[in-house]
């Protein structure tokens, strides 16, 4: 089935299968996505990240309620992915407990992703997801990363803005934060600004962050320093700041060129780790029954290094041919 | 390829604060390998198919403790078809009378499980509630 003409006509059941589609990696989705690829490029790819715990859906909740309320809003899409379970493969996926007040707004499409075991804090096909939003007329696409600490980066190159949450009385998360996502931040929020010690939280990044501005290209001259808000969600407070932070920084990117540098490193980031994915799965399909297991056994049984019986595949392949 | 799993929303309609049940089955039904999405308490029927369409899930479980099953679950099921979620199954646990079993059946609801029935059985109807076809041509 063609999902594509129904997805350009604004039939958010068509899109919600495509999403399946694109998530379950099938052809058909594949061959839609394609069709729709010419018509993305538009939306503004927002990404929230930080520790679990630190406010990201509540701070959505609010943030896309306050964008929605504004003359001539986009249409907004949320993309929230939690974690899979490693041992079943099932998962909970509860973003959407913080989100009920954008129930019923027709120009706003939440949906949920499991990250199927991918390890970088978003699902291996988020972008996918995100590309076929944007081509269905999604101005503005957030997406929601499992709770992050340090390594979970992937975000810094699916999104054009990256908004790193933090929040008090998360302790040593400060500290985490020192040497990971704050990196990548191109915005950072103290959330729940109403609880004791946010002033102190926000003291202490601020003092973080002029050890080591938060300056995602810095050795490319980029000229943009993270500013460092405070927010709640409960009570609304800096949450217009928030929303002028988040187009300000699009405008920078597009007046500076930068928007064009991220384009290209995302899909250098895609394109190349399909390409490594693709070529891996291909080279076992097309070896003798037996000898990738038969490289395995030698490994535990301590004979060679994971590196030389890696460079024995191949060379046994390319003299194969 | 990757393994299309089977989604399930878990909500809960109506007015009643008490979602313990809902939880635990929601994670009954990860273990099993599922995707839930729960959404938490006092969910609207409005609220309950959108997010059903957003998500493309195949089930809806609804924890209702009120009594008011008979109100709430033809709204839901009425929602669902003009949406052109028919092929969305409804399942139904908490407090419900013996005799109003029939009933709701009657109206399409797929599974009702009382107070007392085993997390085993709940993930063995929900499971069997899709067709290993369906998932595997992953709803194309």
């Amino acid at each position: 089935m063609n999902l594509v003409p129904p997805v350009l006509a604004g039939d958010r059941l068509a899109l919600a299968r495509l999403l399946s589609l694109l998530e379950n990696e099938t052809p058909e989705g594949l061959q839609d996505l394609s069709a729709l690829y010419p018509r993305s490029g538009q939306a503004h790819r927002v990404g929230i990240t930080g520790a679990p715990g630190t406010g990201k859906s509540a701070l959505v909740n609010r943030l896309v309620q306050e964008l929605r309320a504004r003359a001539d809003p986009p249409q907004i899409a949320i993309l929230a992915v939690d974690p899979s379970s490693p041992f079943s493969g099932g998962a909970i996926l509860g973003d959407r407990i913080r989100m009920r007040d954008l129930s019923g707004d027709p120009g706003v499409f939440i949906r949920s992703m499991a990250n199927r075991g991918s390890l970088g804090g978003l699902a291996r096909t988020s972008s996918d997801l995100a590309a076929a939003l944007d081509a269905a007329g999604f101005g503005i696409i957030f997406i929601e990363t499992v709770g992050s600490g340090q390594a979970e980066v992937d975000i810094a190159g699916a999104a054009h803005t990256v908004v790193v949450v933090d929040a008090p009385g998360m302790g040593d998360a400060i500290q985490a934060l020192k040497a990971g996502i704050l990196e990548i931040a191109d915005i950072v929020v103290v959330n729940k600004s109403d609880l004791p010690g946010a002033k102190t939280t926000l003291t202490a990044l601020r003092a973080t962050l002029e050890l080591a501005p938060a300056v995602r290209d810095k050795d490319k001259g980029s000229d943009w320093t993270a500013p460092l808000l405070l927010t709640s969600a409960t009570s609304g407070e800096g949450i217009p700041e928030l929303a002028e932070a988040i187009g300000g920084h699009r405008r920078f990117l597009e007046q500076s060129g930068e928007w064009e540098v991220r384009e290209r490193a995302r899909v250098d980031q895609e394109v190349g780790r399909l390409l490594r994915e693709r070529l891996a799965e291909r080279f076992l399909k097309a070896q003798p029954d037996g000898l990738y297991e038969a490289a395995l056994q030698k490994v535990l049984a301590r004979e060679a290094a994971p590196g030389v019986i890696v460079e024995q595949l191949i060379e046994g392949a390319d003299a194969a041919n | 390829m990757a393994q299309p799993k089977i989604r399930v929303l878990i909500a809960k309609p109506g007015l009643d604060g008490h979602d313990r049940g809902a939880k635990v089955i929601a994670r009954a039904l990860r273990d099993a390998g599922m995707e839930v999405i729960y959404t938490g308490l006092r969910q609207t029927p409005e609220m309950i198919a959108e997010a059903a369409l957003q998500e493309d899930v195949h089930i809806v479980g609804l924890s209702i403790l009120s009594g008011a099953h008979l109100t709430l679950v033809p709204r839901i099921l009425r929602l669902l078809k003009q949406q052109g979620q028919e092929r969305v199954r409804v399942m139904l646990g908490g407090i419900i009378p013996d005799e109003d079993r029939p009933k709701l059946e009657a109206m399409g609801v797929a599974g009702v499980f009382g107070p007392g029935t085993s997390t085993t059985a709940i993930v063995e109807a929900f499971s069997r509630a899709v067709e290993p076809q369906e998932l595997k041509a992953a709803e194309g």
